[in-house]
């Protein structure tokens, strides 16, 4: 095999495209501003996306399966509410290792809860995951907001610093939980049967079933994992905001979405590798940052993401047309 | 060359060609339908029928040197807008017809459609539409939503698309593939009456019995050449069948006596409400069971019963001696029991998914390694055996299932099952879409596999199939057992007689 035909069957045909993306887009802004390509700029990009990141995953999964999570900014949420809220009870800013502990444990039990909910409402009512997941957003924010009575929670122990500014061997801590997430979506995907099933039940849950693989207990467990990591992406956010409040990050709903598309995944479910979506989670990140550092408005970055789907989607369609006609077709 | 358009044949090829990219798909061949006359296209997969039936209707341009002549015109080109106006018609195999609209719209559909529709979307239409129904002589509800009609109903609909655009030659793309015994009597009906009406028919089917039934003659193509033209009087199924494989096909009796080895599979009085009542019956060790029945005779409803699917209001299922009660069909699949589902398309192969996937996904315990992950490995070692044990054709394991033709997709089916070392192998209409010799391909495997010792269910609803490869053969009607026969001491006459009645 040569590294193109290994390089695809390893991580997916996008790859390659997204990794040719990802140089024009940082040659274009080397060239545009000698801030770009610097220690500092590199090292902010690496701080600021493991978030959306992490909520990329949570939604990753989801789309594969043939439905979407909605609810993922909340679950995230009221994950870092729950984690906030031992803290509280241990005295704030002077809560020790352990109340942190026991939080950040309930607060992945909070995400892995509303998910399970979520999960087995989806496999035993048959429920469309986009009303359930619509219906347990609108549930957690109502939720989080009473709890909150709307406000802020901060005052959070100085380590937590640690995890959400520190910096391991010069790789931001955010980076690392958010590649050893990435791995672990990988493997899962490309290798455990949990995974194996996740694209089968996305293309047909009914021959999955008549093939005798769990379809209902795989619905479930995507969704509680899905919980799981919304919960590690609410604890990332009160460590770097020291702060939590409902509502933080809604505006990334649809960006996770997106970054999904750009990474392949197909919408209907059933095809898609967590790679190219990696890739696609940079890329966007560097267009943000970019455009930031070329002194462009902050809602110029948005609209270039969203003329960046269009341009991937007519790239991709022009790339099929080619593989097309060399097959020898018309 | 014009011929009187009266008695001119309603369409005639000669010479006709098609190379893709240096395959011959077709070679110059014949082809003639006379005005009025029901023909029939016979062919495996791959021999060249769809790109005939693409050249006439102008989808694919033949290779230079051909002829063709339309009702007596001699014509140089045709596109798909030309083939229409000029009263062809074709009914795919999906129809293409829309589920959301009604009855009355889809029929009415290409005059309302384009630059100056011919019918508004008010009421006046509908007596049109009515009309084309009436020639048929088909009661159909105009303003039932398309989506709501079993599919033999839509396949009216789709005829009465073609009437409506006065087509006076009409091909249909294997039309009885997903109907039932009487369905598909009602439908060669309706192809009667068109071709009373003047109206030429050209019909693929892979269902012999019917095309020595409904057509007058039958033009055979093998690997894109023509074979030959022959009247269906006095035809066989055997002879057909050879003719189109090239092959001598073994259509006798196989049935050996298996009543001494134990029995795998005991059935006591098996009932469930509105599906089946009462069903008794005994599978030994080396045995093909025939159950047939037709569509609503409660044999799919007893197949699933049996893997886990639905639960039984009441009876016994023994397997290997012992009581079972199935929770699942996992349950059923652990105790050795597969199931070879009748709609390969929907339920039996995940069809957009690799054919290495879907080979694998019912055993997937017995590809981890040491931490619980799936070994790539241990999955193409797996995939391999099976494909060179069913001589499966493939290109890669990593293409999807859906690029296989109808034979090899049902023999990944199998793979797939077969991989689980089963006791009890349930085959439902396991032919359904597959053409002759694949068939053929086909209960080689299950024949071989009963003589390994497997039991095995054999459903259908084609007598033949029950005839030629059970060793024993129930009949199944409105979810009873009504008969056991010995295919030694019948013939297909009898028993189609005493099924069909």
């Amino acid at each position: 095999m040569t590294l193109r035909e290994r390089i695809t069957a390893a991580f997916g045909g996008e790859t390659l495209a997204l990794l040719a993306f990802l140089v024009v887009v940082f040659v274009a802004f080397s060239l545009a501003t000698p801030l770009f390509l610097t220690g500092a700029n590199l090292r902010s990009m690496a701080f600021q996306m493991p978030v959306l990141g992490l909520l990329t995953l949570a939604m990753l999964v989801p789309i594969l399966s043939g439905g979407l999570n909605l609810a993922i900014i909340f679950q995230a949420n009221i994950s870092g509410l729950a984690l906030a809220w031992v803290l509280i009870q241990f005295g704030g800013a002077d809560a020790g290792v352990g109340a942190f502990i026991l939080g950040a444990a309930l607060a992945l039990l909070a995400g892995a809860a509303s998910g399970a909910l979520m999960g087995v409402v989806v496999a035993y009512v048959g429920a469309h995951p986009i009303l359930v997941s619509l219906a347990m957003m609108i549930f957690l924010r109502g939720l989080g907001e009473f709890l909150t009575r709307g406000g802020d929670i901060s005052g959070f122990p100085d380590y937590m610093n640690v995890l959400g500014h520190g910096s391991f061997l010069g790789i931001p801590m955010p980076m690392i939980v958010f590649l050893v997430a990435a791995l672990v979506w990988h493997i899962m995907l490309k290798r455990s049967k949990h995974g194996f099933s996740v694209y089968m039940i996305g293309s047909n849950i009914q021959a999955a079933e008549y093939s005798g693989l769990h379809t209902r207990r795989t619905l479930v467990l995507i969704y509680v994992i899905s919980g799981m990591i919304c919960a590690v992406a609410g604890i990332l956010m009160a460590a770097r905001f020291n702060s939590v409040r409902v509502g933080h990050g809604e505006a990334l709903l649809l960006v996770t979405v997106l970054a999904c598309f750009l990474g392949g995944i197909d919408p209907f479910g059933g095809f898609g590798r967590v790679l190219p979506v990696v890739l696609a989670l940079i890329i966007l990140q560097a267009l943000s940052s970019g455009l930031n550092l070329i002194g462009a408005n902050q809602h110029l970055s948005t609209a270039v993401w969203g003329l960046f789907l269009i341009g991937v989607m007519a790239l991709r369609w022009l790339g099929e047309r080619w593989r097309y006609k060399r097959r020898g077709g018309t | 060359m014009t011929t009187d358009p009266d008695t001119a044949p309603a369409l005639r090829l000669r010479n006709v060609s098609k190379t893709f990219g240096g395959v011959k798909a077709l070679q110059n061949v014949d082809f003639e339908v006379r005005a009025g006359e029901v023909h029939c296209l016979a062919g495996e997969n791959g021999c060249g029928k769809s790109t005939l039936i693409k050249i006439v209707t102008g989808v694919y341009t033949p290779d230079p040197g051909a002829e063709i002549e339309l009702f007596g015109h001699p014509l140089d080109t045709i596109s798909p807008t030309k083939a229409r106006a000029l009263g062809i018609a074709v009914i795919w195999q999906d129809l293409a017809l829309f589920p959301h609209m009604t009855v009355a719209e889809n029929i009415a559909f290409d005059d309302m459609v384009g630059v100056m529709p011919r019918v508004s979307f008010g009421s006046r239409y509908k007596a049109r539409v009515q009309a084309v129904l009436d020639r048929l002589n088909v009661p159909l509800d105009l303003n039932t939503r398309l989506g709501d009609l079993p599919i033999a109903q839509r396949q009216i609909v789709a005829i009465a698309r073609a009437l409506m655009g006065e087509a006076r030659l009409v091909f249909m793309d294997e039309p009885t593939a997903s109907l039932t015994q009487s369905e598909t009597d009602s439908l060669l009906d309706v192809v009667r009456t068109l071709s009373s009406q003047g109206i030429a028919v050209v019909f693929v089917s892979h269902r012999l019995a019917e095309v020595i039934d409904i057509a007058e003659r039958v033009t055979v193509l093998r690997d894109g050449k023509l074979v030959g033209v022959y009247p269906t009087e006095g035809m066989t199924q055997s002879r057909l069948g050879e003719l189109m494989t090239g092959a001598l096909l073994e259509n006798s009796v196989s049935a050996q006596d298996r009543s001494s080895a134990e029995p795998v599979l005991v059935i006591k009085d098996l009932s469930r409400h509105d599906e089946f009542r009462g069903v008794s019956l005994t599978i030994r060790r080396g045995e093909v069971l025939g159950l047939i029945g037709l569509i609503g005779s409660g044999r799919t409803e007893l197949a699933h019963a049996l893997i886990g699917m639905s639960r039984p209001d009441a009876g016994e299922i023994q397997l290997e001696g012992a009581p079972v009660r199935f929770a699942s069909i996992r349950d059923a699949i652990a105790r050795g029991v597969a199931y070879v589902s009748e709609d390969r398309l929907t339920l039996g192969l995940i069809q957009p998914q690799s054919i290495a996937d879907n080979t694998v996904i019912s055993v997937l315990d017995r590809v981890l390694d040491g931490l619980g992950l799936m070994a790539p490995k241990r999955q193409s070692q797996l995939v391999s055996h099976w494909i060179e044990e069913l001589a499966v054709k493939i290109g890669q394991p990593e293409d999807a299932v859906s690029t296989l033709s109808g034979g090899n997709q049902q023999k990944v089916v199998l793979a797939k099952w077969l991989a689980t070392e089963p006791r009890l192998l349930i085959l439902d209409s396991p032919t359904v879409g597959v053409d002759v010799g694949a068939r053929a391909g086909i209960f080689r495997i299950v024949r071989q596999l009963a003589d390994e010792g497997l039991a095995i269910l054999l459903i259908s609803d084609e007598v033949t199939e029950v005839m030629f490869n059970a060793d024993r053969v129930l009949h199944m009607a409105e979810g009873r057992i009504v008969g056991e026969y010995d295919p030694h001491a019948t013939s297909v006459p009898d028993l189609e007689a005493r099924i069909y009645a």
